[in-house]
């Protein structure tokens, strides 16, 4: 087992190391997100968006833009109302894709990532593989996939794992980087084991960084699953996409994206309470 | 003065020795002497601070004494057994209070029960009167950014005595803190100290601090960190913070910082 404590001049100057480091680590942006304080802000909230769905409505309306070039607000919400329990099916399908590849990949990159960090050299090594596969496109092995595993879910699942599981573990690989030679020294001093440190301090240190990497892999995921479903096979929104734009049916391939997005904002907003609750502590 | 016969007796007896404790770190640039032959003893009961500049050694020898480190050379002994690893009869205050951002206070000072694996209700009556006796009753669910400083470094006392120790090692507990919370601490550490009857080792670079807490300084060099000298400040206690505007405090103070100003040189020409 590694030693925890480098034999290293014991000195704790990481607070500022802390500080400097910005970009996705930094939750800030989206702890101290939108909050509607006020009847007057949520007033505003609403009138901009009615502004806006009203204004595209008009503007459309008026200058009788044709409904194979965009459809108006209206008829994407009367398309999904009327063929939602078409649409329904397939959305369980590119959930279920989502979902599995997202437990497989989340849970080998963050194990990856627990296990890589404690021993930099096999980190070294490893990190070019990770690096190839975040920077690669996953869509781009999705017709090798359906060679091998044919047209149903398997290969849609393998390609969303694949998109998730490097970016779960390149960020939580991140976070266990960080871990704080001073907090790491406190366990120790309590006679703490590596499995108590690794429970009680570095998981809980890395907890933003592992957050942040979930929710980006997921929207990567969903991207993958989606694309995966375009390239091939019979089912799943991605396959609704390709089918209504087919029959120039602009309604419904405005509502499925509509349903894509509320997916993405669900992800997000779910990942932004978890956020909240697990690692409100650094900001 | 509450020192009785029996007291004095027992603080002959040696808790910690250490012995010509010698460290070496291998950096990148090459190797840096951090601690050459450093030898004292520490008596039970006894309240020793260590004193010296900045890049002494001081840090590095209190991390050796807890058992984090290993020195290159010598040993440390308490009660006559050789020190490898961290010993629970050993508890150490690191510098900042060191509490964990993501537990709220409680569950920071049940942090060292959890690893232990004793049940924290087992010492629940323990931990409240600690509490109440550094004045932080009422603030269990406080996150430590929403506690000051001084508060932080109580927490931390508190997470500390909570599991008993015999020796208390102190790392410049209060160097972040301002001089009149520093002042506040150094009343109770004195007050807790005096209380329990245990031993303390304290690590400062603060001379009034020291003369203020100890009833042995033991002074290092800087680079390689040597023991300059030993003095026994035998002001009476309890000390009080007007004790460090009299003549007698500060004749010590003077004594102390002519000895770390010369020891370099000397320490330089052995």
């Amino acid at each position: 087992m590694p030693d925890d404590l480098a034999d290293n001049i014991p000195t704790f100057d990481t607070r500022s190391k802390q500080d400097a480091e910005i970009g996705l680590s930094n939750w800030s942006a989206l702890t101290s997100g939108p909050g509607v304080r006020t009847w007057l802000e949520a007033a505003a909230i609403v009138l901009v968006a009615v502004v806006i769905i009203g204004g595209s409505e008009l503007l459309l309306r008026i200058f009788q833009v044709p409904q194979y070039i965009l459809p108006t607000p209206s008829l994407i919400a009367w398309a999904l109302v009327h063929d939602f329990r078409f649409i329904f099916p397939h959305m369980v399908v590119t959930l279920t894709e989502l979902c599995s590849g997202f437990a497989i990949g989340a849970s080998a990159g963050f194990l990856l990532a627990a296990v890589i960090t404690q021993f930099p050299f096999v980190e070294k090594v490893i990190t070019p593989y990770i690096l190839l596969l975040v920077t690669t496109p996953m869509l781009a092995l999705v017709p090798l996939l359906i060679l091998r595993f044919g047209f149903g879910m398997e290969p849609r699942i393998i390609a969303v794992s694949l998109a998730v599981g490097p970016m779960v573990m390149i960020n939580a690989a991140t976070g266990f980087r960080r871990a704080d030679l001073a907090k790491i020294a406190l366990a120790r001093s309590f006679g703490a084991n590596t499995i108590q440190i690794f429970m009680k301090i570095r998981i809980p240190m890395a907890m933003p960084m592992i957050i942040v990497g979930l929710m980006v892999g997921s929207i990567f995921g969903l991207l993958t699953a989606v694309g995966a479903e375009m390239v091939g096979g019979a089912e799943g929104l991605g396959n609704r996409l390709a089918y209504y734009s087919s029959l120039i049916r602009m309604p419904q391939f405005f509502a499925v994206i509509l349903i894509l997005a509320l997916i993405g904002i669900s992800i997000y907003v779910l990942f932004y309470w978890i956020g909240k609750k697990w690692a409100s502590w650094e900001s | 003065m509450g020192s009785s016969l029996a007291m004095q007796a027992a603080r002959q007896a040696v808790k910690l020795r250490v012995e010509d404790a010698t460290k070496h770190y291998h950096t990148r640039t090459g190797v840096v002497h951090a601690l050459e032959g450093v030898s004292f003893d520490v008596r039970e009961g006894e309240l020793v601070c260590v004193l010296g500049p900045s890049g002494c050694g001081k840090s590095t020898l209190l991390w050796a004494m807890s058992g984090l480190h290993q020195l290159t050379r010598g040993r440390i002994l308490l009660d006559g057994e050789a020190i490898t690893r961290p010993h629970p009869a050993i508890a150490m205050i690191f510098q900042d209070a060191n509490l964990l951002p993501w537990r709220n206070l409680l569950r920071n000072i049940n942090l060292p029960f959890e690893i232990k694996g004793i049940p924290p209700a087992a010492r629940r009556d323990r931990v409240n009167a600690l509490l109440k006796r550094v004045g932080l009753a009422g603030f269990e669910t406080k996150y430590p950014r929403e506690l000051s400083g001084g508060m932080q470094q109580r927490a931390s006392i508190v997470r500390s005595l909570a599991v008993d120790p015999e020796v208390l090692l102190m790392d410049e507990p209060f160097g972040a803190l301002d001089a009149f919370t520093r002042d506040e601490m150094n009343l109770l550490i004195q007050e807790i100290w005096m209380e329990s009857g245990k031993t303390v080792v304290f690590i400062t670079h603060n001379i009034a601090e020291a003369i203020f807490l100890a009833d042995r300084i033991v002074v290092l060099s800087p680079r390689p960190g040597r023991l300059a000298r030993i003095f026994e400040i035998d002001l009476p206690r309890p000390r009080t913070l007007e004790l460090t505007t009299q003549p007698h405090f500060i004749e010590t103070l003077v004594a102390i910082k002519a000895s770390i100003d010369h020891g370099g040189a000397r320490a330089a020409s052995d």
